[in-house]
């Protein structure tokens, strides 16, 4: 069969059926899946948290050695040397190994980290792959199926395994939750926590422990090569949505579920894709999807704010410049509200051609600034208010920096975005209060050149 | 013969040297730190300042020496001790709140397993307070400024309560008012009796802000209150070559005896 015809003989009916457990037979597949993605999403926040993420890497290729030796081990001792705790155990062993191996390289020689994993990681692999050749040459039992822990297989799980599979699962997801605060101190500041006793050496074995306990669970289902994936996708799609670290961890643990659910189902449908390939690209679709739209560091919720504070400041400018003028061309006060004519404006800020037709017209569509048929631009009522505001504002917060320029205020925020804000009502008052002032218009405390546009900026 | 080292010291140092990769950084450290002293680190780029700190803490390994605080070694008098490292010696970018990393203050006390309570984040909260950040707390971190940054570890300091502590560079790149901030902190603790050892890089404040100094070139040049300690003969002694301009000595020192 073709892959075209796999896709082909594609049965709606039969996947809603696999998606809502409808099957008995792949019920339990896709539970413990499901929960091997939850497991994986906590536990791999930390591991990302800890930056070690290349050190789950390494772990997971160790662990090919471990499996073949072990599966040669068992059949020569005669036993079922496809029984799955004992290829784990095997997988855990030279999965630790390799670790070690990476820790004393990084210690002995002057290598850094990163070069020592890629060696343990390439080394084990490769030695991986030359003894699961001999082994299937061994006489006896079929070593046939063991290369699902390369790329993942999980209709290869068989039904006594699937609780060995969901109790290890469920112990490490509870060791991980009650060491959250542990964890949560080791991964910010290690030094810290050693300085206050924690031991930093056994949380970190810990940490590992249960990393090597969801990668080697995993492998069947996923493939020792994208186990890594599946323990750091989550974890970077959760970070997009979230600063706080308990919301990271619930939303790693449902996005791991999610793509563990869905990958499962669709392989258990297509059994020729390979199942760990579908999770992963599950997982890597919420991540695409997180990376763009997620609301507390995606790109797009980022540019919205950044337009935003753009179009904010644009307007300010516009209206304060506006206002300028008019007090710099009328003598008396209080002063009127008249046209002005657009050159002026322009010479006022520097403002190129196009950037003062797109203010304006952001300006416009605010009802704050109407266009006369002459040509030139005036503030509508509501405008003129706005701009004898922001400029009163702006000429406060100027007289405050240059009285008390010596000490910052402590409440002045460096989030751009804060501008507008930073000068809401109370703030106002403050500064009247500071700087004895109740004019309802305050002098500007610096000579502004309506003819040469020249003018210090203080707040921008 | 060995130098005398009595347990009223909250830190003695011992015949200290710290070597990386077999090359020395510290030599024979010998010092004595005297209860309720504000004490300045100070000495040139690479002098090892850090290290003596961190050395002191167990942080990284002794070659050689002992670190005595209140006569006993390090790891059973960790109470009395409180640790303000290098605001560029953590990620800012890690999902917590200013709240959350004070409260990591009070982990200790809690121990094992144990949840954060209402009483932990009222007492991180106080502490925010106190550092004049209170307004702050539920931000999270990556979103303070260099100076609110800092004053999160201090705060982390507070919640501790300890007897002695260490600070490094605490001054290091923070604005005007977090300065006075930390000032008024490290009066606070030498009003009610307090230990203070903090590394510092800024001659020109030496004297206002340190009534004990330690002058630190790979060895200590000169230890002992900074008006008989911060002489033009010392800093020489300490920065060498590296301090050829006369001026910025003779800028520090009209600050002596302030």
């Amino acid at each position: 069969m073709s892959d075209v015809s796999v896709i082909a003989s594609f049965d709606f009916e039969l996947f809603w059926e696999t998606l809502f457990l409808k099957t008995y037979n792949t019920r339990l597949v896709v539970v413990s899946v499901t929960l091997l993605g939850a497991a994986a999403g906590l536990i791999g926040s930390f591991l990302l948290l800890r930056k070690q993420s290349l050190l789950g890497d390494a772990l997971s290729h160790a662990t090919l050695p471990g499996i073949g030796i072990a599966f040669a081990l068992m059949s020569a001792l005669g036993m079922n040397a496809k029984s799955l705790p004992g290829l784990l155990a095997g997988a855990t062993i030279t999965g630790l190994l390799g670790i070690l191996l990476v820790l004393a390289i990084k210690r002995t020689t002057r290598l850094k980290e990163d070069a020592a994993m890629g060696i343990v990681l390439s080394v084990f692999f490769g030695l991986g792959v030359a003894i699961l050749r001999m082994v299937q040459k061994l006489p006896g039992q079929s070593s046939a199926g063991l290369e699902s822990f390369i790329y993942g297989k999980p209709a290869s799980m068989i039904a006594s395994d699937r609780l060995f599979i969901i109790v290890v699962l469920a112990i490490t997801t509870f060791a991980c939750l009650l060491l959250l605060k542990e964890f949560t101190l080791l991964c910010f500041d290690a030094n810290f926590a050693s300085t206050e006793g924690w031991p930093t050496l056994t949380l970190d074995i810990l940490l590992m422990a249960l990393v090597t306990a969801v990668t080697v669970i995993g492998l069947q289902a996923v493939g020792l090569i994208l186990i890594i994936a599946f323990l750091i996708t989550p974890a970077t799609a959760a970070r997009f949505w979230t600063n706080n670290l308990r919301h990271m961890l619930w939303l790693a643990a449902i996005i791991g579920a999610v793509s563990g659910w869905l990958g499962a189902s669709v392989s258990a449908l297509l059994p020729k894709l390979p199942a760990g390939a579908i999770i992963v690209i599950a997982a890597a679709v919420i991540f695409l999807i997180s990376m763009i739209f997620g609301l507390a560091r995606g790109i797009l919720p980022r540019l919205l704010r950044h337009l935003d504070l753009q179009r904010k400041v644009g307007r300010q400018h516009i209206l304060r410049s506006t206002y300028e003028i008019l007090e710099n061309t009328q003598e008396a006060h209080p002063i009127q509200n008249l046209p002005i004519p657009m050159d002026l404006l322009r010479k006022h800020r520097y403002w190129s051609k196009g950037e003062l037709a797109k203010v304006i017209r952001q300006a416009r569509s605010e009802d704050h600034i109407e266009r006369r048929p002459t040509g030139e631009i005036c503030l509508s009522e509501s405008g003129f208010g706005e701009a004898s505001r922001i400029t009163r504002n702006h000429r406060l917060w100027e007289l405050y920096l240059i009285k008390h320029a010596d000490i910052a205020p402590s409440h002045v925020d460096r989030d751009a975005d804060m501008v507008e804000h930073l000068l809401g009502a109370e703030i106002v008052r403050q500064l009247e209060a500071e700087l004895d002032l109740e004019k309802p218009i305050v002098e500007s405390p610096h000579i502004i050149n309506t003819e040469l546009g020249l003018q210090s900026e203080p707040t921008t | 013969m060995r130098p005398e080292h009595p347990p009223e010291f909250p830190l003695a140092i011992h015949d200290l040297t710290v070597a990386y990769h077999r090359k020395p950084v510290l030599w024979d450290i010998e010092l004595n730190v005297p209860q309720g002293t504000l004490a300045g680190i100070v000495g040139p780029n690479g002098a090892g300042k850090s290290t003596l700190l961190k050395a002191c803490l167990d942080l990284i390994p002794k070659t050689s020496g002992e670190v005595l605080i209140y006569g006993k070694p390090y790891e059973d008098q960790r109470d009395l001790i409180a640790y303000v490292p290098q605001r560029e010696s953590v990620d800012w970018d890690f999902p917590v709140s200013a709240l959350d990393v004070v409260v990591m203050g009070t982990y200790r006390k809690l121990g094992w397993f144990k949840r954060v309570g209402k009483a932990q984040r009222q007492r991180a909260r106080e502490a925010l307070e106190q550092v004049g950040i209170g307004h702050l707390a539920d931000r999270q971190i990556s979103q303070l400024s260099g100076g609110q940054q800092q004053r999160v570890f201090l705060a982390r300091a507070l919640v501790q309560d300890a007897e002695i502590y260490f600070m490094d560079e605490p001054f290091a790149a923070v604005d005007a008012a977090t300065e006075q901030a930390i000032i008024e902190l490290l009066q606070n603790f030498n009003a009610k009796g307090k230990t203070v050892l903090c590394v510092h890089h800024d001659l020109a404040t030496v004297s206002r802000y340190f009534d004990h100094l330690v002058l630190l070139n790979m060895r200590i040049v000169a230890s002992g209150p900074t008006s008989e300690t911060f002489t033009r003969e010392n800093l020489h002694k300490t920065y060498g070559g590296k301090l050829n301009l006369l001026d910025d000595v003779a800028e520090a020192l009209k600050n002596v005896g302030r």
